[in-house]
């Protein structure tokens, strides 16, 4: 089962990938091992695809490193939850396919090491007999989400959603 | 009721009315890439099997690493090279500078422009009333292979600065200032627009670019600053590049310039800003005087001017990266170089290398580094522990004689030279 990464406020895009382990720096195969390096330098190893990662305040905030996002993607996380988002991390978790959920509520309710499921079309958290409602990303990213990422619906598309 | 700056811009470019809140597709004026993201910008356009829709506007700048740390970082460069000569993309080689300056010096930020950049910072565009805004690899080649980019139009939050600044306070504290009052979060998905009001106005286009630069550490998707003063001289600046006097805002705030004193912002993080008394005394190892904040002509004057006839205290390293070729050039050419290596100045390639710990002046466990850059996040330069201070040319100058965090008002008087 999925388990939960709880992270404090404020964590930037330096917290969640160093920029000196950028992909060009230390090689594609291997910068994504250095997820969390400063902050939780056994994430990288532990973490298993499907986990949820889980932020406070002003997730993202920082520089507009893509490979920040791309390294979480990397080691399988598909869904994050925060209280809210700095704005160039939340286009670029779109971008990459990771579902920004938001919820206060959610983010206090949560603790790391928790054990849950999340349906990330709908939004439902389960954990251990309790429910959780996150609600769904707005309709413009789902249209992108849907084809995988805004990569892939512009490739398929030629156009931006709603456009 | 009226439109903001942001909204006057979006609206142009949509060619219809828009406001805060809607979906444009817009076109843009430039895309700038940097080398640290031209790898993943590559292959997302071969993944789309796009190339530039049009290469006159498309830049790469070759400036977090530059020159190459390490073989990884060579090879990368060598690729960006390769890659402009076959598509006709200008690229800006080793020790050009930093994209933000480099742009600005080469015209390819103009008032009423779009330009988006694969940096955050690239808000700094606004300083002449350019919608520039920050985005990541994926965006960056949209941008690149469509000629255009998918935008929310944001809501704006307005600052207005009046007065003078004292002597010895800069645009940096000004700028800092702002980051306090609006906090890290508080213009999250909004543009900045800054007024310079009553005295104002007379910020130099530098001076401008310091303040638009750092509107993105509140959160801003760009920082637009009202045409005025030198701006007006130096551009040509469109009749309908004025926001409104009816606009709306979600907040105003407003600084009185003359009442500033000297700011740093304190370790981990940016909108932590203190006068520079609550930290005085504060022992430093490394000062960095560069980046695209406030590695600028103007900068080098100010540090020179408080270091000239002094030495940095010993065990401090004093490094100095010019923020381009041509303010290296032409800090050779007035002797503002030379005074301070005099004073014990060391020189890095102009690029971005310690801002982001990359290389050259990396800091080690447990080091202090008064800096003049724009983000003190822990890690940013090197070892988690280490903390990074962020102040003006002036105050980061002061701080490398004396030893620890200091004005140039707190060092000792220069000895009176004889009478000539």
């Amino acid at each position: 089962m999925p388990r939960v990464w709880k992270f404090g406020d404020q964590i930037n895009t330096d917290d969640i990938l160093p920029g000196k382990y950028a992909p060009f720096m230390v090689g594609e195969d291997r910068f994504h091992t250095f997820a969390f390096a400063h902050l939780r330098p056994e994430f990288a190893k532990e973490v298993k695809p499907g986990d949820i990662l889980v932020f406070g305040r002003n997730a993202g905030l920082g520089s507009s490193r893509e490979y920040a996002p791309e390294a979480l993607r990397k080691l399988g996380i598909r869904a994050v939850i925060a209280k809210s988002y700095a704005r160039i991390f939340f286009r670029n978790l779109v971008n990459l396919g990771i579902i920004p959920f938001e919820s206060e509520e959610v983010v206090d309710a949560l603790e790391d090491g928790d054990q849950v499921e999340l349906d990330l079309e709908t939004g439902v958290l389960l954990r251990g007999g309790e429910r959780f409602a996150l609600r769904p990303p707005p309709p413009f990213l789902l249209e992108a989400l849907r084809e995988g990422s805004l990569l892939d619906y512009y490739k398929k598309h030629g156009r931006f959603p709603g456009e | 009721m009226g439109l903001t700056l942001a909204e006057k811009i979006l609206s142009r470019k949509a060619g219809r009315e828009v406001r805060a809140g809607e979906l444009v597709v817009v076109e843009v004026d430039q895309v700038m890439v940097v080398d640290s993201i031209a790898g993943s910008f590559f292959k997302r356009l071969a993944y789309l099997e796009a190339t530039p829709r049009y290469p006159e506007r498309v830049s790469i700048v070759i400036d977090h690493v530059a020159p190459a740390a390490n073989l990884e970082v060579a090879k990368a460069q060598k690729e960006i090279r390769e890659w402009g000569r076959k598509h006709g993309i200008r690229v800006f080689d080793v020790g050009r500078g930093v994209c933000h300056q480099v742009l600005m010096e080469e015209g390819l930020a103009q008032p009423g422009w779009i330009v988006v950049g694969s940096d955050s910072h690239s808000t700094t565009y606004g300083a002449v009333g350019a919608f520039g805004t920050g985005m990541g690899a994926t965006d960056i080649a949209l941008a690149a292979a469509s000629g255009r980019t998918w935008l929310r139009v944001p809501e704006s939050v307005k600052v207005t600065f009046r007065g003078k600044l004292p002597r010895g306070v800069t645009a940096k504290d000004a700028a800092l200032e702002m980051v306090r009052l609006l906090t890290a979060e508080g213009a999250t998905y909004m543009a900045v627009e800054i007024h310079l009001a009553e005295g104002a106005e007379s910020l130099s286009r530098g001076e401008r670019m310091t303040l638009a630069n750092l509107t993105v550490e509140a959160g801003a998707k760009a920082g637009l600053l009202v045409p005025s003063g030198e701006i007006l001289d130096l551009y040509r600046v469109p009749d309908w590049l004025y926001p409104d006097p009816d606009a709306r805002y979600v907040r105003e705030v407003e600084v009185d310039l003359s009442t500033l004193t000297p700011r740093v912002s304190v370790p981990f993080y940016v909108d932590n800003v203190q006068e520079v008394s609550a930290v005085r005394g504060k022992r430093v190892d490394q000062v960095f005087i560069g980046t695209c904040t406030n590695g600028r002509l103007e900068d080098l004057r100010a540090a020179a001017e408080v270091l000239r006839g002094r030495k940095v205290a010993p065990g401090v390293r004093l490094l100095v990266i010019p923020a381009s070729s041509q303010v290296l050039e032409e800090a050779a050419r007035d002797g503002t170089l030379l005074t301070l290596l005099e004073a014990g100045a060391t020189l890095g390639t102009p690029g971005c290398g310690p801002c982001m710990g990359r290389h050259m002046g990396v800091l080690a466990p447990g080091e202090v580094c008064v800096s003049t850059s724009n983000r003190n996040f822990r890690g940013r330069m090197g070892a988690p522990d280490a903390e990074i201070y962020l102040a003006s040319p002036r105050v980061a100058a002061a701080s490398a004689v004396a030893g620890y965090i200091a004005t140039p008002e707190d060092l000792a008087p220069l000895q009176e030279e004889a009478h000539a």
